[in-house]
């Protein structure tokens, strides 16, 4: 399941928010403090994932603390699932 | 009265007990702010400045956070008589060796006697502070002591400021903005703001919501001097939490029964799109009577999606309303929608761009839906100019150009800008616009300049960082906006030529290369850390792409075109 969703939040973060769809996301690779994610688009993508997996993600979870990698937030995700 | 300082204890000797602001921030309960406890905080900061050796005249940078310390060390550096400036303060996303270039470029500029700041970043300032350096004062917030009300400090420093003298400086940001620190008087301000209260009808009875931060010319002048120094309640928003919490700004309006906002247009996409009806629950804006578009080119479409989203919560649509201001007028140059809605002009794409006139649009499919500014608020006048600096009739597109009672003093120790800044008198905005009934409409910019989220952005700052990449070849690169209408605002785009792997290659053999997706990446670092913009798009090319002008200089409108018609060919 982690595979699964890591890959659809991943599709969504390089063809949505990058536009770079060739583009190849790493588990590990900090998005807020790289500039991949700024905060406009961090509420769409919490918007995105709480659409899709019927999870609540707090608008004050929604910094580099609680997650800055894709690994970390796929975790945030599964947690509440 | 003569000077802020006088205004704001006049107020205070009036209505101590009136609230001043409300402070919200995510999550907490708001912090109520009466005149006395702002004049007291205040206080605290003009009696360590005074006790420091800080003068009236000179210049104190404050470096905090949105917050009760900010509010209180600008009106405590004004009641000592000094100069506040506000410096945004440093991001999760920047870098510290970015930030500390620009505070020292910022030392240099306007050459500040004192920096407030916490505890906690005064090493970071120091570092800053290089040999040589006008600083003589660093005072952290934990220096400062609040006395009672019965023993405050003296404001005669505040007090016997003259009304043409430099009250504040305001500063856009990035390394050329923050090298440009409009200075603005104190019978300046006055202007704009008796002026301004006119033309919105404020009264006693309107409450200002705003999220807007300090440091920008909107936040500081319409969502904090012009309330504070009328008398009129303040609601304010912490932008940070804003940003990722935009409903704050909805049930506050609903809560507080505010009135007036201003917003600039990504704020209106943002909040029809980005808010969940769970937040909205039991929310009424019935009270908003004005919500001002304002500070970046204002979109038809953007009002209407609002209008859609929160009509159903009670929002009337002659609420939304629209202005165009600028901080070289302190703030407003003028103001529409507040006597009858504001003026849709349907005009004609192509007379726009091939004739530069604003003419009516014959068909749908050509027309664009131009949003009236308004009139100019009865203090301020405009004027059209061509190129050549004469006066063209109603409807001709060229540089709108101003003149009024509550210009800037100059930009700030920079003789050099404010010689090119006037033509006789009138203020060249570098905005292009037309005039219809005497009504302003903005089209667009004759500078080069981005503005996201209301935000002003120097693109040569962006093409700097990115030429900093090994990699890209220096000085072949283009910073531009390019409008988006679900955004509501500009996304910023680079494009970057790839140094040695980039000669004879075509744009899919480099593509292939493994350092081509490293380069973007890196591209999309340095920016973050050294400006806080997030790039929308970067784009790779070979060497030769971008094109430049006669004197060998990367021509941007020519790229911007030469992009927007590439990705129209697919």
């Amino acid at each position: 399941m982690t595979d699964e969703i890591t890959q659809t939040i991943s599709t969504y973060i390089t063809t949505q928010i990058l536009k770079q769809p060739k583009r190849s996301l790493s588990p590990d690779e900090p998005l807020i403090s790289n500039g991949l994610v700024d905060s406009f688009s961090l509420v769409d993508l919490s918007l995105f994932i709480e659409k899709t997996y019927h999870v609540y993600i707090d608008d004050t979870e929604l910094n580099r603390q609680t997650f800055d990698t894709l690994s970390q937030l796929v975790n945030l995700v599964k947690s509440r699932m | 009265m003569d000077t802020i300082a006088e205004r704001l204890l006049h107020i205070n000797a009036q209505a101590p007990r009136s609230v001043a602001i409300h402070l919200l921030f995510n999550h907490a309960p708001e912090q109520l702010i009466h005149y006395e406890d702002l004049v007291q905080g205040s206080s605290a900061y003009t009696l360590a400045l005074q006790q420091a050796g800080v003068q009236p005249g000179e210049v104190v940078i404050l470096i905090l956070e949105h917050g009760a310390d900010l509010l209180c060390a600008f009106f405590g550096a004004i009641l000592n008589g000094s100069i506040p400036a506000i410096m945004p303060f440093l991001t999760e996303k920047l870098s510290p060796e970015h930030y500390r270039r620009s505070l020292i470029s910022l030392f240099e500029i306007t050459k500040p006697a004192a920096v407030v700041t916490y505890p906690k970043f005064k090493e970071e300032v120091s570092q800053a502070i290089i040999p040589g350096s006008s600083v003589r004062v660093t005072l952290t917030s934990n220096q400062v002591v609040t006395l009672p009300n019965s023993a405050l400090p003296s404001f005669d420093s505040g007090l016997n400021r003259l009304p043409a003298e430099i009250v504040l400086l305001q500063h856009s940001s990035g390394t050329t903005g923050l090298q440009k620190g409009v200075a603005l008087s104190h019978q300046a301000i006055f202007n704009q703001l008796n002026s301004y209260t006119r033309a919105l009808k404020l009264a006693r009875s309107d409450v200002i919501v705003s999220w807007l931060p300090l440091y920008h010319d909107m936040g500081l002048i319409a969502g904090f001097l012009l309330p504070i120094l009328s008398g009129v309640p303040l609601v304010l928003i912490s932008p940070f939490d804003w940003i990722r919490a935009p409903h704050m700004l909805l049930q506050a309006v609903s809560r507080y029964k505010g009135t007036l906002s201003w917003l600039p247009n990504f704020a209106f996409n943002f909040c029809a799109q980005k808010i969940r009806d769970r937040d909205l629950q039991g929310v009424d804006l019935s009270s908003w009577r004005a919500v001002s578009n304002c500070s970046e080119p204002m979109y038809w479409k953007s009002h209407q999606m609002f209008l859609e989203r929160f009509l159903p919560y009670g929002l009337r649509p002659p609420a939304l309303t629209t202005c165009y201001a600028m901080a070289e007028n302190v703030f407003a140059v003028s103001q529409g929608g507040i006597q009858t809605p504001v003026i849709v002009d349907k005009i004609s794409q192509r007379g726009l761009l091939m004739d530069h006139l604003a003419t009516p649009a014959v068909n749908d499919n050509e027309a664009i839906n131009m949003l009236s500014a308004g009139l100019p608020i009865d203090n301020t006048r405009i004027m059209i100019l061509d190129e050549h600096l004469v006066e063209l009739p109603d409807r001709h597109l060229g540089e709108i150009a101003i003149s009024s009672d509550c210009m800037l003093t100059g930009y700030y120790n920079r003789p050099d800008l404010n010689a090119h800044a006037f033509h006789q008198g009138w203020y060249l905005t570098g905005d292009l616009g037309y005039l219809a009934n005497g009504e302003v409409y903005v089209t667009g910019r004759k500078k080069d300049l981005i503005i996201v989220g209301g935000k002003n952005i120097y693109p040569q700052d962006l093409e700097n960082l990115a030429g900093e990449v090994k990699g890209i070849h220096p000085g072949r690169v283009a910073a531009f906006g390019i409008p988006n209408e679900m955004t509501g605002t500009e996304d910023v785009v680079i494009i970057a030529e790839v140094d040695a792997a980039g000669i004879n290659r075509s744009l899919d053999e480099l593509e292939d290369l493994p350092e081509f997706e490293r380069l973007a990446d890196e591209i999309r670092l340095r920016v973050t850390r050294g400006s806080d913009i997030a790039l929308r798009l970067v784009k790779l090319v070979e060497r030769g792409w971008l094109i430049k002008t006669s004197s060998g200089k990367i021509a941007r409108n020519a790229n911007r075109e030469k992009y927007l018609i590439g990705l129209k060919a697919g």
